[in-house]
């Protein structure tokens, strides 16, 4: 039974606005030509690349649905409590493959000595064999390293095959398109311009920086991907936390959670910021005032202080209601959702200060003079001349503000205000790690793994806002 | 510093250092060429000497490389454009060749330069003396006390009163023209031998303007340095030049002194400059105009004349070949195949190629003068608050205008004159009501605009309108042209389907010389002259009766200048359009208007008919305006220097606003703002002088 949780139809909804932008855009275009430089820039579309991955897991993790129970109760079909998500199905190897305790990355034993019942009846103190890494193995002492050697290298080799059938399929599709296009009406057609076209426009492809940077980096991304797939069928690549789950699963996981809250939060702040910031800079005056000081109370107050106390009294109001939640995951959703509202509420200011600034420079140039001494109405002025000439900012702000969000929940997590304990997320792995970097020998990988994925995804997030960026400054593309 | 009339000083100066050839030049530049990353050359093959005491005018229209060329010289090109080949060699040493620790030293001190916008190139957070003291501390051997009395003695030289005052304020206390005399004297602070001045003037008044042409020349003739002076204006070439270069597109084109330029142009192009500036004696003809625009820098042909495509004279040669750089016998050179192949036959001097037809035309309109008032306005008032205080209570107000009265009849045009800050363009828009008037009372066509609501104003909307300054800020980038024009039919209901309004669309662009196809493009892909006249084509879609022009090609080349101007008289013309011609530029008010009004401080001080109040000025204002003028001929003219600067319009002077700058001041003057005096029919002047 598929399951539309809250954020769910948010992410949905965004992707929607996505398509529908980018198809608005594709008919203007002075829209399409800065786009065209990101697709220009080898760090933009390597840094897309990489930024795609995750959106891809994100969304994965974001189909929703109750897997139905095998046995019926009066012919009625019955659906489990647990909601899953299309990425628990397809990881649902590393979800189940439980251990103990702690175990490190590739480890055959777990982290810890215990003591063990011998066939004979003696107890012995050493460390025991994990349930599922590395089960496979007779001995891992002398075993170990020469299978994942072997595994890794399997899994590269695999890997590259399916990066060079990607790479393959896509010339195909570019074959195709390319094929289709002439047949547009008033296109010259005919087979050998038609191939002359394709060979022409294929050549002029491969001659681009970047498409050659992104073929090497899909090779490559193949390779380790083929690596760690394979490992992870027989390892635990990244070792397991306190109560033996997979790290890497964990850490997957935490991926829908970061994009949740740097999108939602964006969408929701975003017409506080917008809104407000063209009114004041435009009609000044008392709008202006009274904008001005509700940005700068609101400024003033500790964030993370409003944002805790807001979350508590949330968490307390759900607490009281659990009529309200047909599952556990539902509840957990509706707090993530609210945290997202919340952290929007209090962190639509600085964007909304930017906005104000460059209206107030906007409406002082002589086009809007112009419209005014034509008597257009001011709703107009600002959606016809205000809005187009400040999208910019926006655009550049929202991927800005993405990371800061994602940067965001992992403190509010770490103070205890961050998401449900059932929600996986950066920012729980990280408050995990608290205990386990103090004890002795320390466990690193949590941390590491949890510092890794966040360092990629916001690296990524921030390379692609500053080419585009560059790309939508006029001063810096004047030829 | 007290005014005074002095004759022009040219006469006086410029004889003694042109006489003293036979040493070595200070400056002289060979072959330089300039080139962007693509190999265009920016500046290409550009050769010229300076000698002592001498100035050299580079004089060329915007993006003809004349900027680029002083860049050159003091190798301070920005990323991406380098210096190919070339030498410059500044009394003997080569500069192009130096090595950067060397060439630092040369940089503000044997070879200075001062930029044309005062205001950005002094630093806003380091007071003046400090400033001047910097470069005495780099290119002197002073030290300690001694660099602040220096600093003040060189104040004391550009003419700042009050000097060890000001040597500690910081830049923003001063005004535009006292920075740019803050400019030179950090110049002159490391003794240059030759100072490269790029559009000293060109961001300020005419009467300021006059004072700091005025300080230069006095300096020159003082320490006998050369300048390298670059500008786009004819008349400040007129005044300051000895020698002159006149660059096209990276290429000087032709080179000859003063008097050889001014009393015969050689090469089409200059021969057209001359031509296209406006001025009295053309009133009724077009200007000539030179079709198109400067070409892109980087676009420029190597294989052909590069002025070819705008040229008339232009045939099969120009196209195939590029001129050669030839000298005639009277030392004059040209880069024109006219000279090179023949001779003889282009005595046409510049006079022969402008006339038209529409001469006649135009004679004909002259004769009928109506005499409805199509814009009345009376004792307009518009004051500004000034706001202090957490309450923000209005502590005073800037008057910036002040009681101004004007008619307009139709089919006529009014120049409103004025320097910057005397409220002109506030006039323009309180008419407008744009910004609302505090008092008085505007009719148009008989309708009371002030206070009136906003559907009536609506109404009103489609009769009035205005055109902008700045062709570059007044489309918005983000819309096609198409819907640039529409938006004024779409918000006054002008049309009533949408055929109907895009073939108004396709007639609008015809009529102001655009072509049809240009309405799905975007204004950046568009010229600043193409720009103007999508402007214009917006205005004129809603059948406007008078149109505001505030400063309309203030923003455009001289070239461009004319067509634009040619466009809005031939509108005049064929649609019986009234004008409000709001300018600075004395000489597009001779050549378009029939009444002047002339502005100070918020008020009026003289108005009459355009011939009168431009040849028999009575207003001792009015007076110093027209002289600061710089006219090209240049000549025999007695010049009236106005001291100081506009004071503020938050405090304006007791009495008689002008009677701190004016040289007739009275007693009275300073007691009581004078009423009007009727000094001929339809002239009349605010002043004590002729109060009788």
């Amino acid at each position: 039974m598929p399951v539309i949780l809250w954020t769910d139809a948010m992410i949905y909804l965004l992707l929607a606005t996505g398509f529908a932008a980018a198809l608005w855009i594709r008919k203007r275009p002075h829209l399409v030509l800065p786009w065209k430089r990101v697709a220009d820039s080898s760090t933009g579309m390597v840094s897309l690349l990489f930024f795609s991955l995750f959106l891809l897991v994100g969304l994965l993790d974001s189909m929703h649905f109750r897997p139905a129970l095998p046995e019926k109760i009066d012919g009625q079909q019955v659906y489990s409590a647990e909601v899953l998500s299309l990425f628990d199905v397809l990881a649902s190897d590393m979800k189940s493959r439980s251990e103990k305790t702690y175990s490190a990355p590739l480890a055959a034993y777990l982290y810890a000595k215990e003591s063990m019942e011998t066939r004979d009846g003696t107890i012995i103190r050493d460390y025991p064999r994990l349930h599922h890494g590395g089960a496979h193995l007779a001995d891992p002492a002398s075993e170990l390293q020469e299978d994942v050697l072997k595994r890794a290298a399997t899994g590269a080799a695999a890997g590259g095959l399916a990066g060079v059938f990607l790479i393959g399929l896509a010339v195909g599709l570019f074959h195709v398109f390319a094929r289709i296009r002439p047949r547009m009406p008033g296109s010259p057609s005919g087979h050998e311009t038609r191939a002359a076209d394709w060979k022409a426009a294929w050549t002029g492809c491969m001659q681009r920086k970047s498409v050659r940077a992104l073929m090497l980096t899909v090779l490559l991304l193949s390779l380790a991907l083929g690596m760690i797939c394979n490992l992870a069928a027989a390892y635990h690549v990244l070792g397991t936390d306190k109560v033996g789950q997979d790290v890497l699963y964990l850490a997957l996981k935490s991926i829908r959670t970061g994009l949740v809250i740097g999108t939602v939060t964006t969408l929701v702040m975003l017409p506080f910021a917008l809104l407000l910031g063209i009114a004041a800079g435009y009609f000044r005056g008392w709008v202006d005032d009274l904008i001005q000081y509700l940005y700068t109370v609101l400024s003033s107050i500790p964030g993370v202080l409003l944002i805790a106390a807001a979350v508590l009294m949330m968490q307390v109001y759900i607490e009281m209601h659990p009529e309200w939640f047909e599952t556990s995951a539902a509840r957990a959703d509706l707090r993530l959702l609210f945290l997202c509202l919340i952290l929007g509420v209090t962190s639509w200011t600085g964007l909304c200060r930017l906005i104000r600034g460059e209206t107030l420079k906007l409406r002082e140039l002589e086009f809007i003079q112009a419209a005014q001494a034509f008597g257009v109405s001011s709703f107009r002025i600002l959606t016809r001349h205000i809005l187009p000439n400040v999208m910019h900012i926006i655009l550049i702000a929202v991927v800005m503000d993405f990371s800061s969000l994602v940067l965001a929940e992992a403190v509010l997590s770490y103070v205890g205000v961050g998401v449900d304990p059932t929600t996986m997320s950066f920012g729980t792995l990280i408050n995990s790690a608290r205990l386990e970097m103090g004890r002795e020998p320390m466990v690193w990988w949590t941390l590491a793994a949890a510092f890794g994925f966040m360092l990629v995804l916001v690296l990524a997030a921030n390379l692609f806002a500053d080419v585009v960026r560059d790309a939508f400054d006029p001063r810096l593309n004047q030829d | 510093m007290k005014s005074g009339t002095v004759s022009n000083p040219l006469h006086s100066s410029s004889g003694d250092f042109t006489q003293d050839l036979g040493g070595q030049p200070i400056l002289h530049v060979e072959d330089l060429v300039t080139q962007l990353r693509n190999g265009a050359r920016i500046v290409d093959a550009v050769s010229f000497c300076i000698q002592r005491g001498e100035t050299f005018a580079l004089l060329g229209e915007s993006g003809c490389g004349k900027s680029m060329t002083a860049l050159s010289l003091m190798r301070l090109l920005p990323d991406g454009i380098r210096m190919a080949k070339g030498g410059a060699r500044l009394e003997g040493n080569d500069v192009l060749a130096l090595p950067e620790h060397a060439m630092r030293k040369v940089r503000g001190g044997r070879m200075a330069m001062i930029f044309q916008e005062p205001g950005l190139s002094l630093n806003p957070v380091m007071t003046v003396g400090e400033q001047i003291a910097e470069v005495l501390k780099l290119h002197s051997d002073l030290r300690g006390a001694e660099i602040s009395r220096h600093s003040i003695e060189l104040l004391e030289q550009v003419g700042i009163s009050d000097a060890p005052r000001r040597a500690g304020e910081y830049p923003f206390q001063l005004s535009g023209g006292m920075k740019q005399r803050v400019m030179i004297a950090m110049a002159l602070a490391g003794q240059p031998k030759l100072l490269i001045a790029d559009e000293p003037t060109t961001a300020l008044d005419v009467t300021i303007q006059a004072q700091v042409l005025e300080l230069l020349r006095d300096i020159q003739h003082e320490t006998g340095m050369a300048v390298l002076l670059i500008t786009h204006d004819l008349g400040v070439v007129a005044q300051m030049a000895h020698q002159v270069g006149v660059m096209y597109a990276g290429q000087i084109i032709e080179q000859a002194s003063r008097r050889q330029l001014f009393a015969q142009p050689l090469h089409p192009y200059t021969q057209k400059l001359f031509a296209a500036l406006p001025n009295a004696e053309r009133v009724g003809q077009p200007l000539a105009a030179i079709p198109g625009n400067v070409p892109p820098l980087s676009a420029a042909p190597l294989s052909a004349c590069r002025f070819a495509p705008r040229c008339e004279k232009s045939w099969g040669l120009c196209r195939e070949q590029a001129p050669e750089w030839t000298v005639l016998e009277n030392g004059q050179g040209v880069r024109c195949h006219l000279y090179t192949s023949k001779a003889e036959g282009v005595q046409a001097g510049p006079a022969d190629v402008l006339l038209s037809a529409v001469h006649g035309v135009a004679q004909a309109k002259e004769g009928k003068q109506e005499t409805t008032a199509l814009l009345q306005v009376d004792r307009l008032q518009v004051h500004f608050p000034i706001r202090q205080g957490i309450l923000q209570r209005a502590v005073g107000y800037v008057k910036a205008v002040d009681g101004v009265s004007m008619t307009i009849p139709a089919g006529r045009t009014l120049a409103l004159v004025g320097e910057s800050g005397c409220g002109k363009t506030t006039v323009g828009k309180a008419l407008l009501q744009l910004i609302p008037p505090t008092a008085g009372s505007v009719r148009f066509a008989g309708q009371e605009l002030v206070g009136a609501d906003a559907r009536r104003l609506q109404e009103m909307r489609a009769g009035m309108q205005m055109i902008f300054q700045d062709p570059y800020a007044s489309l918005n980038p983000k819309m096609r042209i198409a819907e640039i024009l529409q938006e004024g039919m779409d918000a006054l209901s002008i049309a009533r389907n949408a055929g109907e309004r895009q073939s108004r669309i396709d007639e609008l662009l015809v009529q102001v010389g655009l072509d049809q196809a240009s309405k799905w493009r975007y204004p950046h892909e568009f010229s600043g002259g193409q720009r103007q006249r999508i402007a214009i084509a917006r205005v004129l879609a809603v059948n406007p009766a008078l149109l505001i022009c505030d400063e309309p090609t203030s923003a455009l080349d001289v070239s461009v200048q004319a067509q634009i101007l040619n466009l809005l008289k031939s509108l005049q013309d064929t649609l019986g359009l009234s004008y409000l011609f709001i300018t600075h530029n004395l000489a597009v008010v001779e050549y378009l208007a029939h009444e002047v009004y002339v502005m100070y401080l918020g008020r009026i001080v003289e108005r009459g008919p355009a011939k009168e109040v431009l040849h028999f000025p009575r207003h001792p204002y009015t007076r110093a305006l027209l002289s600061a003028v710089p006219k090209i001929d240049g000549e025999g003219m007695k010049s009236v220097r106005l001291p100081g600067e506009m004071p503020s319009p938050s405090r304006p002077p007791e009495g008689c606003h002008f009677h701190a700058r004016c040289e007739h001041a009275m007693p009275e003057c300073s007691e009581a703002y004078p009423a009007e005096a009727i000094v001929g029919p339809e002239h009349s002047v605010h002043c004590h002088l002729f109060r009788k």
